[in-house]
């Protein structure tokens, strides 16, 4: 191996002398003769010449969504990444650096952290938000755990509008435990309230919303908030799109205990579904029952501002089994990148490009009225996702956008029967006008039969 | 926070895409309802480009990373980072896929993920993986819930999980998470698992017993020399073996976990793959596991159909999903990339990272206590317990090492050592380096018997000087 | 002063006066866990039995369970430890008691370790 191994023979040689054996074989003969030294059955190392042409051909066999006009959403978007991101998650001492736990040379990292967790805090409105999680499905799940945790109860609500691999996650990870996981329908595309009342009680410890949801619809986030005063102890959850909240209220404001997420739409590319980029978020009340880590300001000997990992006796390597969760790292590049891109947009450049977004939503379904086989298929108050239906089939409608180079959106039927007939189209300022003029040319032309 | 750092005055905005927007004075905020429209202002401040480019070049000089200097954290795997395989992931060909898009036009993506399975499964020798988990934690997690299935679907009422004292925290708090009872086993004389105690533990509790969770070598660094037995043992009780792969640098390319039995394993990319540590993340935690359990893994999982690379959902009683999508891919594709590079000479890693460990431990104790130190393979713990009362404790000595431009070992782990030191080289360091480690160690033992106070208050040289943690719990500030 | 101090395996003391208990945890345990900067206290009224987990202290290091030595029901915490839980690192045994209860098993007592008793076993343990 090539490439990193660092000794010369000549400083084997000391090495071996220095413990008295021959050879490093001698290091591993206590194992078990039947098992060492095994065939394994692998090429011949590569050269970096070799290495970059076989990398070159295998990304020659992927065609990016670069290469098409993108319409894809549903959990992860496609945004303009500034090269300064890039720039600045390559500096070898953040890209290389280890966890923050000695934080007198660590203070890079804790810094950023602690900027991260203050900014999303501005966003959602909430009291304290961790250093990151794996993505916004397993944060969501984390976020049910925390509701049994700080009530003792065994139930929890979901609607149905959440995303359907978010919802998945959280049945995974409770199927190791005394829960109860119920879901509550939708009706116009946005969660049933009447189905809700009836579906809540006493032993529910939190209720679950996504706003804006999977069908890109805006819920009743006060009449959620409202209903739950009757259950005090109940939970009040939410899964938010962090670039949303530019636009929309921080759910602090109608009432959410906890807000999750994924902030994956800032600075982190697509890149095949991970690594993305989980957000936690919540009140102080919950702070020792919240999950991963955590930075804090603090003093150094001299008072000189500092920061550093708070609270580590609620994770995993001191509490042990009494851990909040098992939770060991975070994806702290990833929220470099976020934490970068923040700043490079900055408070007006987030607004627009949230404002652009729904924009070019809007343009959409304005145009939609021209076309007689498809149409919004909710009533309900869109952002910058929408449903449509069509009577048309809808695999066919996506391979005729995509001969002409356009994916059309997510088939909606792969997660809900009764949307058999539907696509979640979502718009980013990656989606031009024209693009979209395109797309609906393209629907108009199609038939029935 | 920004508004202490940055002048809140400026108000350059940035342009990084072109806005075509024909007709920009219509206003679609009036098809949102105004009630939950957000009011004034977020509070993010207005910078220009190189405003923020410089902060983050400042903040990246409080940092060290393993281009800096060696890092011999133990349990860690610190190694060099290769280049190439950062260049790589950047491929916008890879970058820029939505995992949404059709399998036809991910061809290239779907063929690493499955060529990077194929060969994890010959290393370790177990025949499924997944690449879904994020980290070695998550795929512990992912790894019990399956365990958790299998007994379920055989109607086996098993909640009980057997872990080693000198386990790393991980194990009990996933254990937990799954729903199991952890049963802590004492560690013998020598540092590796109590034959006798497990066997009581087996007759005490025998068809409740789900499963061991064993690090291999240990935290200590020293190998599980009965595993054979251990396995024979757990198998007969109808008991599944797990591995904890955070420890794999030691023996990978001279023993296959599957060969010892294990029937789950769990890897670190970022740890024995080189994949970098990023200041704390993303990693990512692949789980292989035996032909029986191969139905309960997470969906989807990749395969090979003709020559085609597919994602197959249809996993007869799998756990479902841990997150959302596929895994870690640019994180799986370094590691690809890697052992591409190191191909059949695994054998390297292993030897050169046990050479140095055992040499820096010849080496140190003769200014430090091993109080485990038979057979030590990539890393080994001392105690610096003999220092304490002059002030020479685990914390300072780790201080007053960065006062050397060395980055401490993990300190106060494994919990069985008092006064831990941790020390784990790799096989990335050279001679020189571990020399340097020696003699920096030679002079802070001298400086604690001469001038314990410049130990006991340092780091003196860095710019932030020891943090006041205890101040940070008591007067918490978690935002700005 | 008719005070009996008993002490558990966990580290945790009592000391008993009639049916009453202090409880609190060893200097021996609090020397080990460092500066403690936060407890949680059981609730007025609760009832426990001999070894269920009554509180926690957490340092900067560890976070512990305090076991409830005997049966009993808590009839007083104490609330200084809000503001000053450094009183439990500092004076364990005085001002950094945790919790008082009304013991229901006074059997129970017997099967604690006297001091010299205590000593041993951590000396053992170490």
């Amino acid at each position: 191996m090539a490439n990193y191994s660092v000794h010369s023979e000549n400083d084997r040689s000391k090495i071996l002398k220095a413990l008295g054996i021959n050879n490093a074989g001698e290091l591993f003969s206590f194992i078990p003769g039947k098992v060492l030294n095994p065939e394994i059955n692998i090429p011949a190392g590569l050269s970096e010449m070799e290495l970059r042409d076989k990398l070159n051909k295998l990304a020659g066999l992927n065609n990016p969504v670069s290469s098409f006009s993108s319409f894809l959403g549903g959990g992860a978007y496609n945004h303009y990444i500034p090269s300064a991101v890039n720039y600045v998650t390559s500096i070898s001492q953040f890209y290389t650096a280890y966890t923050p736990y000695q934080a007198e040379i660590s203070q890079g990292t804790l810094q950023y952290i602690f900027e991260f967790q203050s900014l999303m805090c501005r966003l959602n409105g909430m009291d304290i938000t961790n250093a990151s999680m794996y993505d916004g499905g397993s944060s969501l799940a984390e976020a049910v755990l925390l509701s049994r945790r700080a009530t003792g109860k065994k139930k929890v609500i979901l609607s149905t509008t959440i995303n359907p691999q978010y919802r998945q996650t959280v049945k995974t990870y409770v199927s190791g435990l005394d829960m109860e996981v119920v879901e509550a329908g939708h009706k116009e595309g946005i969660t049933d309230i009447d189905l809700l009342k009836n579906t809540i009680d006493e032993d529910t410890c939190s209720v679950v919303i996504q706003n804006p949801n999977y069908f890109g619809n805006l819920e009743e986030v006060f009449k959620i908030r409202n209903m739950l005063d009757s259950y005090p102890d109940c939970l009040y959850i939410v899964s938010a799109d962090p670039l949303s909240l530019a636009i929309l209220k921080p759910p602090s404001e109608y009432g959410a205990d906890i807000v999750v997420g994924d902030a994956q739409c800032f600075g982190n590319p697509l890149s095949f579904g991970g690594p993305y980029l989980g957000y936690f978020s919540t009140r102080e009340k919950y702070l020792r029952q919240m999950p991963g880590r955590i930075v804090g300001k603090t003093i150094d000997r001299d008072g000189k501002d500092s920061y550093t990992l708070i609270y580590q006796t609620r994770e995993q390597h001191i509490r042990k089994v009494k851990a909040t969760s098992n939770i060991c790292t975070n994806h702290s590049l990833n929220v470099l990148a976020a934490t970068v891109y923040l700043y490079l947009l900055g408070e007006e450049g987030l607004k627009n490009l949230a404002s652009l977004c729904i924009r070019r939503a809007n343009y959409f379904y304005n145009k939609l009225s021209e076309l007689p086989h498809f149409k919004k298929r909710y009533k309900s108050n869109f952002f910058s996702e929408l449903t449509i239906s069509t009577d048309l089939d809808v695999d066919r409608t996506l391979e005729a956008l995509y001969k002409e180079n356009i994916i059309g959106g997510i088939n909606l039927g792969k997660y809900y029967n009764e949307l058999s007939d539907s696509i979640l189209v979502s718009f980013t300022e990656m989606n031009s006008e024209s693009d979209i003029d395109r797309y609906i040319d393209i629907l108009k032309k199609l038939q029935a039969g | 926070m920004p508004d202490k750092i940055f002048p809140v005055k400026n108000r350059r905005k940035n342009k990084y895409w072109t806005d075509t927007t024909r007709e920009p004075e219509i206003n679609f905020l009036e098809n949102i309802p105004k009630n939950i429209l957000r009011e004034g202002k977020i509070g993010l401040p207005q910078l220009s480009e190189s405003q923020v480019v410089r902060h983050f070049t400042n903040l990246a000089r409080k940092n060290y990373g393993v281009d800096d200097g060696i890092y011999p954290l133990g349990s860690c795997t610190m190694k060099y980072n290769p280049k190439v395989n950062e260049d790589i992931a950047k491929n916008s060909n890879f970058s820029d896929i939505h995992p949404c898009q059709k399998t036809e036009d991910v061809q290239g993506t779907l063929k690493v993920m499955y060529e990077l399975g194929e060969m994890l499964k010959e290393i370790i020798g177990i025949s499924a993986i997944t690449l879904h988990p994020s980290a070695g934690a998550h795929g512990e997690f992912c790894g019990l819930l399956i365990a958790r299935k299998y007994f379920e679907i055989r109607n086996e009422n098993r909640k009980i999980i057997i872990i080693p004292d000198s386990a790393h925290g991980t194990n009990f708090a996933s254990a937990a998470m799954a729903g199991f009872n952890v049963i802590e086993v004492k560690s013998n004389k020598e540092g590796t698992i109590d034959l006798k105690i497990l066997e009581e533990l087996l007759k005490q509790h025998s068809s409740n017993i789900a499963l061991v969770m064993i690090t291999n070598p240990n935290t200590l660094g020293i190998f599980e020399k009965d595993i054979l037995k251990i396995s024979s043992l757990m198998h007969e009780n109808g008991s599944l073996m797990y591995y904890d792969g955070a420890n794999l640098n030691a023996v990978i390319g001279m023993v296959r976990p599957g060969d010892m039995g294990f029937d789950i394993v769990h890897l670190n990319l970022h740890k024995t793959f080189s994949t970098p540590h990023g200041g704390g993340g993303p990693g990512a935690g692949p789980i292989l596991v035996n032909e029986s359990l191969k139905d309960f893994l997470p969906v989807p999982v990749v395969i090979k159909k003709g020559n085609k690379y597919l994602l197959d959902y249809d996993i007869k009683n799998t756990i479902g999903k841990i997150k959302s999508f596929y895994g870690n891919f640019s994180v799986c594709l370094k590691a690809y990339c890697y052992i591409l590079s190191a191909g059949n000479s695994l054998k390297e890693i292993s030897n050169d990272a046990c050479l140095n460990a055992n040499y820096l431990k010849v080496k140190l104790s003769k200014f430090f206590d091993v109080p485990y130190s038979k057979n030590t393979m990539h890393e080994f713990v001392m105690s610096a317990k003999k220092y304490k009362e002059s002030g020479g404790t685990a914390l300072n000595i780790a201080k007053r090492l960065i006062d050397y431009k060395i980055h401490p070992p993990t300190i106060y782990f494994p919990h069985i050592v008092e006064e831990a030191l941790m020390v784990e080289p790799t096989e990335t360091e050279s001679l020189e380096s571990l020399e340097n480690l020696i003699g920096t160690f030679e002079k802070i033992v001298s400086e604690i018997k001469n001038n314990p106070e410049v130990v006991i208050n340092s780091p003196v040289s860095t710019e932030t000087k020891r943090v006041d943690e205890l101040r940070a719990l008591k007067e918490p500030v978690f935002k700005e | 002063m008719s005070k009996i101090i008993k002490y558990t395996e966990t580290y945790e003391y009592i000391s008993v006066d009639n049916e009453i208990g202090t409880v609190g945890i060893a200097e021996e345990a609090s020397d080990k866990m460092g500066d403690i900067y936060y407890v949680e206290l059981p609730e007025v009224g609760k009832k426990f039995a001999k070894g269920d987990e009554a509180a926690v202290v957490e340092s900067a290091k560890s976070a512990a369970d305090v076991f409830c030595p005997v049966g009993g029901e808590v009839i007083e915490v104490n609330s200084n430890l809000e503001s000053n839980p450094e009183f439990v690192s500092k004076n364990p045994l005085t001002d950094g008691w945790l919790f008082k209860i009304k013991i229901t098993e006074m059997d129970e007592l017997e099967s604690l370790m006297d001091y010299e008793e205590f000593k041993k076993h951590v000396h053992e343990e170490g």
